[in-house]
Order: C-alpha cells, then structure tokens, then sequence
C-alpha cells in the first residue's frame, strides 16, 4: 500500500476501534449520565474515523482510478485484523470502570498532542479533520482525567482497581512513541509527525494528573523481549473478536442498507 | 448488604440552558452528581448533545425553594383583580406629557 493512505488508515483504524470499545459500555454504564458520557465520546471517535476513512478512501481512489471506487464501509468492514493499522492498547478489553477510563486517559491525551501538531501537516484534508476532532478531544482529555483523579483518590477499592488497571494497560504504552516505516515515510513528506516527539510533554501531562490522583506515576517500560506491533498489522488476540462483532453484519449481507 | 448506590449519594441537581438566541437560562432538567465539576459535565453530555445551548448552570436541588402548591390561592389570586397597579390605568394630564 503507498505510504499515505496507511498512515491515515492507522488514524482511522484507533479512532474506530476504541470508539467501538467505548460503544460496548452503552446500556451497561455504572450511572446513567456517564453511560451517555461515554457513548458521546464513542460518537465522538466513530465519527472521526469516519473523516478519516472518507479521506483515505478518496486517496486511495485518486491512485487506483482504474479499480473499483472504495467507500469508508469497506476499510471500515471489509479488511481483515491483520490490515487493521490500530494501536494494540485500543483493542484490550473494557475490563472494569477504572481500567476504560485509563485507557482512554493515556489515549486522549496522546491524541490530542499528535492532532494538534497534525494542525501543520501538508495534507490539507488531515490538517482540517484534525482542527475539527480536538475540540472534541479536549473534552475527552477533560472528563478522562477527572475520572483518574477520583477513581486514583477516592475509596481503596476504586484506587486498587486503578492499580489493577495501570498494571494492565502501561505495557502496552511503548507502542504509542514508535513510528512505523509507513509513518516515517510520511513524517519525511511533511504529512505525518513524529509520535516520538510528543512522548515528553505526553509524560508530563500524565503524570501530572496521576500525581493529583495520589497514583504511581508512569515510567518507561524497559525494552520487553516481546512487543506487539499493531500499527504493523500484528494484533492482540482481541482484535479477532472485536471485528467479528462489529463486521459480522456486512459480511453476512454484503451491501446491506438500512 | 448496605446500599451505597452513587444515586443515595450523590445529590440532586438541578440543570438550566441558555440558548443561541435566548437571554435566560431555562430548566432542563435533573441528574445525580458527586459535585459541581461532574453535574457541569453531566449536563453537558446529557442536557446540550443536540446543540441546545450555549451557557449552563447547576444548582444542587437543595438550594432551590419554591413556593407551596396549597399556598398558590393567597399567594397569586389577590394580584387578578387590582388593575390599578398597572401604569396604563393612569391618564397622564395634558401638562404633565412632556415630563
């Protein structure tokens, strides 16, 4: 696959599959309001993987004109796991209360300072769906680190579960700060940043919140011998399951509309 | 098993929007919420997802008094009939126009 399109693939594909992560709490949330809380947010990341994959879609149509036209249905429904371009912290499961709202706490935050330095890409279409999404992303940051302070300093039971959670969750962090070849190609063209530079002001940020919240702050994972490499394809078991749910519809009627 | 569900402990709130155009803050509504910080955001999510309003407030429900349902009839009723407190009931005379 060229180099463009697979860098807005993986920031299509993260927005979708934490959104429909986020999603599977609807019904189930602990208080009314927060289970609209967090189906907002869920709208919120669908609707920009959506941006995302029209803008990918049109890409990828301007260089295959002789192919069939892709639409944002097919990235989104028809490509396999190993296609999927997502980070492996945005597929582990929901777990508890604590564990999704780490989870979209050290993502909000990350996600805010890369698309706030997308604001500069060269690509015009990135540059706008970014200025449109962190307005949306400022709130998530908001609601997510209020959450950590009061989950961190609250009762020992909600502070357990956040030390449950961080054990959880922290390992897959690494991957955040490592641009894969497809991403450096494009950093190199001035599309892309760098998410290696961003993990300073990303700890910081963190850290800061965690503090408040009278938890460990977040050092670096030491080099593991094992790492999954989701923006490369290879996936945690969970993505399997994730889009056997949320495609089963479309590949059981092909073309289905409401 | 004691009951300790957020809704016996949080406290009730009471949720007012302004619109675009409006110039007030109408009632919207109600939510449970620990404090201020958690009702604001409640009724963000809540109260303004389709674009109802620009500008909220919160008020614990506590602190909000209304009168008496019962008390209605001497307290609204008297104000009916006393056109007199009306300023057009007054005819202003013809040297007192320019004042």
């Amino acid at each position: 696959m060229p180099p463009l399109p697979t860098y807005i693939l993986h920031l299509a594909d993260n927005a979708l599959i934490l959104g429909h992560r986020n999603s599977e709490w609807t019904g189930h949330g602990p208080v009314l309001e927060q289970d609209i809380a967090l189906s907002n947010i869920a709208l919120d990341l669908i609707g920009q993987s959506r941006n995302l994959y029209q803008l990918a879609a049109e890409r990828m149509n301007n260089l295959s004109p002789e192919k069939q036209a892709l639409t944002e249905d097919d990235l989104a429904y028809l490509r396999d796991s190993t296609e999927f371009k997502n980070l492996v912290l945005l597929e582990q499961t929901n777990g508890d209360w604590a564990k999704t709202i780490l989870r979209e706490f050290y993502f909000s935050h990350f996600q805010l300072l890369q698309y706030r330095g997308l604001l500069g890409s060269r690509d015009p279409g990135l540059a706008a769906i970014s200025e449109k999404s962190i307005k949306e992303i400022r709130y998530h940051v908001k609601w997510s680190s209020e959450w950590v302070c009061r989950l961190g300093d609250g009762t020992p039971e909600s502070h357990s579960r956040m030390l449950n959670a961080m054990e959880t969750l922290n390992p897959w962090l690494p991957e955040l700060f490592v641009a894969a070849d497809y991403e450096q190609a494009a950093i190199a063209n001035g599309t892309a940043i760098d998410p290696s530079g961003l993990f300073k002001d990303w700890l910081n940020q963190v850290n800061q919140v965690l503090a408040n919240a009278t938890l460990p702050i977040y050092a670096a994972e030491k080099k593991g011998a094992f790492s999954l490499s989701g923006k490369n394809g290879f996936h945690s078991e969970h993505l399997g399951y994730i889009l056997a749910e949320m495609q089963y519809l479309q590949r059981a009627y092909p073309g289905c509309t409401w | 098993m004691e009951k300790n569900t957020p809704s016996e402990n949080w406290p009730l709130w009471e949720v007012f929007i302004r619109t675009r155009q409006g110039l007030d803050h109408k009632h919207a509504g109600s939510l449970h919420a620990a404090d201020a910080q958690m009702a604001m955001e409640n009724a963000r999510d809540v109260y303004t997802r389709r674009n109802e309003g620009i500008s909220i407030w919160v008020v614990e429900s506590i602190h909000i008094h209304a009168s008496a349902p019962d008390e209605a009839g001497s307290f609204f009723d008297p104000a009916n009939d006393k056109v007199y407190r009306y300023p057009n009931f007054y005819n202003l005379p013809d040297e007192l126009k320019n004042i």
